[in-house]
């Protein structure tokens, strides 16, 4: 079976589990919908309040917003296993058990859970996302579309390599950092305003040392068709999605040397 | 309840105080968190004060000190079911609550006070002080804790937080309460942080809503544990203003007390214990 099948299996296998309490999914799934829209609300507000964020208007931060939380809801669904890592896996030494089965680490951990409640951010991410393309008076070409859908794909590429360096930490640490998810979150959090409006090195942090503003600044500044006021060229605003698979790639090569160092805590 | 004075209550109080302040990682990693997220909620805010239209009945600086206000007595809001309460009512162990020769109402509110005066004190501090001072001398003082207005303002100030610490622990007891109907803690949590966040204040100071919504806002009962002593802070709310604020804050308290005696009564009369 190939890895995508064995994937399915795997996410059928916790997606009926899940169901199995129907009552709760669905509590839950509301509850992350409103926790997230509350955010929404707030910068709704703010714009009623001030009429413009410089040159960005409601609908424009709305796409920024939206594309970042539709990235993050489905990182977050996925990530589970690597999110647990440290206190489920290294410490318990469970991790030996996975390591004896003839596959990659890493899909065996993406299986562990499809978190169904992350569904309440994702629907809230494509709600936002539809206000935005319906007030906003776009081109929808063949070049817009997909560069949102890359947008939302190297962000989830993006986040989900931070959480695989996240839980790399942990083949050291034993314990996972908690304070790796200020990097998730925060950036997430960050991130739902355009990058421009930020000081000058906090836009550096995240476009030099974590490339999130690939993902979600560069692309969507592009499919606004403006010019970048940080002035980007208008090929890079189609390029930088790649750097979220970059950097993803570069999270599982830190996660194989981890992987190489790990000595079992189990008895 | 047996005539025992407060003894009990302040026993309990002092001894989960001192449990939680063992927690000095997690407090750690929780300022860290909250130094990012009110930084980012500080640009984003200055950046629409800069650089938006329109205006506010708070300052830029006034907007930048409720934030980071909010992010150091971040601890305090009730906005989660204590998870050693969940626990007790899955494993059946509230049974033993049910023995102590104690009012259990009001022994649940001491421990909740001290589950969130002790997670508060230990994040508090650092974050006031780097904010007001350490900002100022690495040349973010545009980004700083102001001071409190006046001495006066100080005084009213620390008596609303009183009130907060009162009014956050009687809302968290009620939340503890409403686990022995539903056994597991985390389906209130979903509701009550969304809830708790953005009508207290926390998600953008109540102030910069929409003027039509302020009267509304101010009077709903989450407004008393960020709005109110914030805004007395800078005098935002002064004089007879800031007393009606905290005889608000107070009248919630008593009424959310009243509530959470009453159905600790009733529940208590009729709970059924897990386990065997």
């Amino acid at each position: 079976m190939g890895a995508l099948g064995l994937y399915g299996r795997y996410a059928m296998a916790s997606i009926k589990g899940q169901l199995n309490y129907p009552a709760s999914f669905v509590l839950l799934t509301i509850g992350q919908f409103l926790s997230t829209i509350v955010e929404f609300i707030g910068i709704a507000a703010l714009f009623s309040r001030f009429q413009s964020l410089g040159e960005w208007t409601l609908a424009q931060v709305a796409l920024f917003y939206g594309t970042v939380n539709i990235a993050f809801a489905v990182a977050d669904m996925i990530s589970r296993g690597f999110d647990v890592f440290g206190p489920l896996f290294v410490k318990t030494g469970e991790f030996d058990r996975l390591l004896l089965r003839p596959r990659a680490t890493p899909l065996q951990l993406l299986g562990y859970e499809l978190r169904l409640m992350r569904l309440g951010r994702l629907l809230q991410g494509v709600l936002v996302l539809a206000i935005a393309v319906s007030r906003l008076d776009l081109a929808w070409g063949l070049a817009e579309t997909a560069l949102l859908l890359a947008a939302v794909a190297g962000g989830v590429a993006f986040l989900l390599g931070l959480v695989v360096l996240q839980a790399t930490l942990a083949f050291w640490t034993v314990e996972s950092l908690e304070v790796a998810n200020t990097l998730t979150y925060g950036g997430v959090a960050a991130a739902q305003y355009p990058l421009e409006i930020y000081h000058n090195w906090f836009r550096q942090f995240f476009t030099f040392v974590v490339p999130l503003s690939c993902v979600a600044y560069f692309p969507i500044v592009g499919i606004l068709g403006i010019d970048d006021p940080l002035g980007a060229p208008r090929w890079f605003l189609y390029l930088s999605p790649l750097f979220g698979f970059v950097f993803l790639a570069m999270a599982l090569i830190a996660w194989r040397l981890g992987e190489r160092r790990y000595a079992s805590t189990g008895s | 309840m047996r005539d025992a004075g407060t003894g009990p209550y302040r026993a309990i109080f002092a001894a989960r105080f001192l449990m939680m302040l063992q927690y000095r990682a997690a407090a750690l990693a929780g300022i860290a968190t909250q130094f990012w997220f009110g930084g980012i909620m500080v640009m984003a805010l200055s950046a629409f004060y800069t650089e938006g239209g329109g205006s506010a009945s708070i300052t830029r600086a006034e907007a930048i000190t409720y934030i980071w206000l909010g992010q150091a007595f971040l601890g305090l809001l009730p906005w989660n079911v204590d998870p050693e309460i969940a626990v007790m009512m899955r494993t059946g162990n509230v049974a033993y609550e049910r023995l102590r020769p104690v009012d259990t109402y009001f022994y649940w509110f001491a421990r909740a006070m001290a589950w969130r005066t002790a997670a508060t004190l230990l994040r508090a501090i650092p974050l006031l002080l780097v904010t007001s001072v350490v900002f100022d001398w690495v040349g973010l003082g545009a980004w700083s804790l102001q001071p409190p207005q006046s001495g006066t303002a100080l005084a009213l100030f620390l008596l609303s937080m009183v009130a907060v610490v009162l009014l956050s622990s009687a809302l968290t007891t009620l939340l503890n309460i409403s686990v022995v109907w539903t056994i597991s803690g985390q389906g209130i949590n979903v509701f009550t942080n969304s809830l708790v966040l953005i009508l207290s204040g926390m998600v953008i100071p109540l102030p910069l809503f929409p003027d039509w919504a302020h009267l509304m806002l101010l009077l709903q009962p989450l407004a008393g544990l960020v709005d109110i002593p914030y805004r007395i802070y800078f005098a935002h709310l002064s004089g007879a203003e800031a007393i009606a604020g905290i005889a608000l804050q107070i009248f919630w308290t008593m009424l959310f007390i009243g509530l959470g005696h009453l159905c600790m009564t009733r529940t208590m009369r009729r709970i059924q214990i897990q386990g065997g």
